[in-house]
């Protein structure tokens, strides 16, 4: 538990998390390596969301114990934009409507905003152009979707294939995807996770948070773990997914470890 | 939502940048209003003695008069007689030429980014500059006359053209119309006089700009702009005002006439100023506008961008007496601090098949009151009239306000009228959403409004709609960082 791995990208400890002055997370551990993609699955109401908006920054998530460093830096002290420009992505359950905010535009600054911040130089407009071009091809995005505004109108598939193409543009070292797969029907469900398979490095790390085993048959994952009642309670591999699609969560809840304030 | 408000309150404590006072010797009545402050106005312009029984008229109609109470907008009485209703730069009197022109006066509006250099102004653009009760230069107009515009000061065009201005002056706003149209009636002592003759394209934009520099006066413009037959006309104004204690009061009157086929548009970035954060201070703007649409396929448009003044009060509006006439109203009104809006738009459709469209982008932040108030009237012969209006408030911050009073009347059953309406405030999710790709919350904020804008700077001339943008961006976003 206390070794921490020379290629961590996310090392998470002990980490608590008061939401509405109800402790959520009971000091969740979890270590995720440069280029591996992890899978947290769990019941509704076990933490899930709250892990994902924690590590991005979201107000109304208050920690108050434990620490997650994101390349050995310290992630919890900065402010929700300083994360992005370190390299953290949430791909949203919900994803935002912004009417009136061309997608183009809104990339453009997001990307813009991140080469500030970390001293690069800024992409002019056609540089930009050719660049989300080649990236929307890549995730298999209509290039009408590029003249609209962000979100507004777009079908649940098109929002989450636009919360990808983002993720592309913004070339993330990690990518959380808070529940990319609900409401998505099969074919919509393989194109989003083509393009996360097509944005797979040795330099990113991806965190899948997912309800259903279904997302893992097309993104294979090379760890899983089970979150329940705040904690991990069982880490694996695929099989793990498979287990828990063939039992459910029931025998989860069972477990003496699921049991609120248990040590992990 | 401690995240917003913060932002909210930094936003707010953005100052005001035309703030400055021209130090200029000024030759100004002392406060007070009577029929001998009306006679005095207009021998200081010389006017014919038609011009004066106007006023006088008018003046007495105003007495028979109260101030309304029906806007949803407060403030304490208005002491008409603690106001000076003439105040005028005294070494301008007689400039023919930029040369005579005080410098004091050409760096003030040097300082407001309005060059009256000809050499120096924005290509394109004629500039009629109004400070306080006068005309001080008319750019361009060399050029306009070559083609067979006049733009001229309106006491000017009194002199001048006094056929035209009986025949059209109060035609569109009478005299009797409201208590500050009358006030506008008997005490206005300058404005812009525009005329395009049949079938001219006006060949520049035309522009005024209105400037309030001297202490405890009002100003009274008056704009008059008349398109004939198969002419077209893009007319802007913009306007500002030191930064006082005092309230002052701005009561203009704008008519606009178009006949047959003829178009206006008329275009406006109001940034008077707005008070100071507890309300002190700050010009109160109660403005008469209307379009007629005179003539059979005749178009006007108003275009307003409104985030200056302490109060405003403003209905630009189209009479649609002409068959397939067309009126358009697209507006962005802000209100941060304690200003407050109560402004919109009456569509009056007379002749048949006439159109009309209403945009209104209403912002409130901080105390702010923003309130839409509009009137759709479909007459009996108006046969296939179409109204779609649009309503659409932004609130930032939880102090704030937002009020929609539409109101229609339709007397043919053919019309077809539609009326949106929607409100919504920057959700925490979008910030969340805007920061967790990068951008600040002021840039979220800003990119949000803009978005939410973007329908009414589409209808701006160029310069306009970039100028609009970054007073809007100014207005709302500033201090922080």
């Amino acid at each position: 538990m206390n070794q921490m791995k020379t290629n961590s990208m996310l090392s998470i400890k002990s980490l608590t998390v008061d939401v509405e002055g109800k402790t959520i997370l009971h000091g969740l551990n979890l270590e995720i390596g440069k280029g591996e993609v992890h899978a947290i699955m769990g019941p509704n109401g076990s933490g899930k969301s709250t892990l994902s908006h924690t590590l991005s920054g979201r107000d109304g998530y208050q920690v108050t114990a434990g620490e997650a460093l994101l390349d050995g830096e310290d992630l919890l002290s900065l402010e929700t934009e300083e994360r992005a420009h370190r390299g953290v992505f949430l791909a949203m359950q919900y994803p935002v409507e912004l009417p009136g905010v061309n997608n183009m535009t809104f990339m453009r600054e997001s990307l813009n905003a991140n080469r500030r911040a970390r001293g690069e130089e800024e992409l002019d407009a056609v540089s930009f152009i050719k660049l989300v071009r080649a990236k929307a091809s890549e995730v298999k995005l209509d290039p009408k979707l590029l003249k609209r505004d962000v979100n507004s109108g777009f079908s649940g598939g098109e929002k989450k294939r636009n919360e990808i193409l983002q993720m592309a543009v913004l070339e993330p070292k990690l990518a959380i995807l808070d529940e990319t797969d609900s409401g998505l029907d099969i074919d919509a469900l393989k194109i989003v996770a083509d393009g996360v398979n097509a944005l797979r490095r040795k330099d990113r790390s991806v965190l899948l948070i997912t309800h259903y085993q279904r997302l893992l048959d097309y993104i294979v994952p090379d760890h899983v773990h089970v979150l329940a009642n705040g904690k991990i309670v069982r880490s694996g591999d695929k099989s793990l997914a498979l287990e828990l699609e063939d039992k459910g969560y029931g025998w989860i809840e069972q477990l003496p470890e699921t049991a609120a304030g248990a040590s992990a | 939502m401690p995240a917003i408000e913060q932002t909210v309150e930094e936003l707010v404590q953005e100052s005001y940048q035309h703030g400055f006072v021209t130090d200029i010797e000024s030759d100004t009545f002392p406060p007070g209003l009577s029929e001998e402050t009306i006679r005095h106005i207009s021998a200081k312009k010389s006017e014919p003695a038609w011009m004066l029984e106007n006023r006088l008229k008018a003046y007495h109609r105003w007495l028979t008069m109260v101030d309304p109470e029906w806007a949803h907008v407060e403030y304490p009485e208005i002491d008409f007689q603690d106001i000076s209703y003439y105040s005028a730069p005294k070494q301008n009197q007689g400039a023919k030429s930029l040369d005579e022109i005080d410098p004091q006066l050409l760096d003030a509006y040097n300082k407001l980014g309005i060059p009256l250099d000809e050499q120096k102004a924005l290509s394109g653009i004629a500039v009629d500059a109004v400070f306080d009760s006068v005309s001080v230069a008319t750019t361009f107009r060399q050029n306009l006359a070559d083609a067979g515009v006049i733009f001229c000061p309106i006491s000017e065009a009194i002199q001048e053209y006094p056929e035209l201005i009986q025949q059209y002056l109060g035609t569109v706003v009478p005299y009797t119309d409201n208590f500050y149209a009358s006030l506008n009636a008997a005490v206005f002592t300058d404005g812009t006089f525009v005329y395009i003759p049949k079938g001219v394209k006006c060949p520049m934009e035309l522009s005024t700009y209105f400037r309030i520099n001297e202490a405890k006066t009002g100003q009274f413009e008056r704009t008059l702009i008349i398109a004939e037959e198969g002419s077209s006309v893009s007319y802007l104004e913009g306007c500002t005002a030191p930064m006082r204690d005092e309230n002052q009061l701005h009561a203009a009157v704008v008519e606009l006439i178009a006949m047959d086929d003829a178009s206006i548009k008329y275009s406006t970035v109001q940034n008077w100023y707005p008070g100071d954060e507890n309300g002190k201070g700050g010009i109160y703007n109660f403005v008469t506008k209307r379009g007629d649409c005179r003539g059979d396929r005749s178009h006007i448009s108003w275009t307003q961008v409104e985030t200056g003044s302490a109060i405003t009060w403003k209905y630009p509006s189209c009479i649609l007496k002409g068959d397939d006439s067309v009126g358009e109203f697209y507006s962005v009104a802000v209100t941060r601090g304690m200003q407050q809006a109560d402004t919109g738009t009456k569509m009056v459709h007379i002749g048949k098949n006439t159109t009309s469209t209403i945009v209104s982008k209403g912002i409130s932040a901080a105390r702010g009151q923003n309130t839409y108030r509009g009137l759709v009237r479909i007459g009996q012969k108006a046969e296939n009239a179409r109204n779609h209006s649009q309503c659409d408030s932004l609130l930032i911050g939880d102090k704030c306000g937002a009020h929609t009073f539409p109101y229609l009347e339709v007397r043919n059953p053919t019309a077809q009228v539609e009326h949106e309406a929607t409100t919504s405030k920057i959700s925490e999710d979008q910030l969340f959403y805007c920061r967790q790709r990068g951008l600040s919350e002021e840039n979220a904020i800003s990119m949000i409004v803009n978005g939410f804008c973007k329908e009414v700077f589409n209808e701006l001339p160029m310069e306009f709609a970039v100028e609009a943008q970054k007073l809007l961006n100014i207005t709302l976003e500033g201090a922080v960082g």
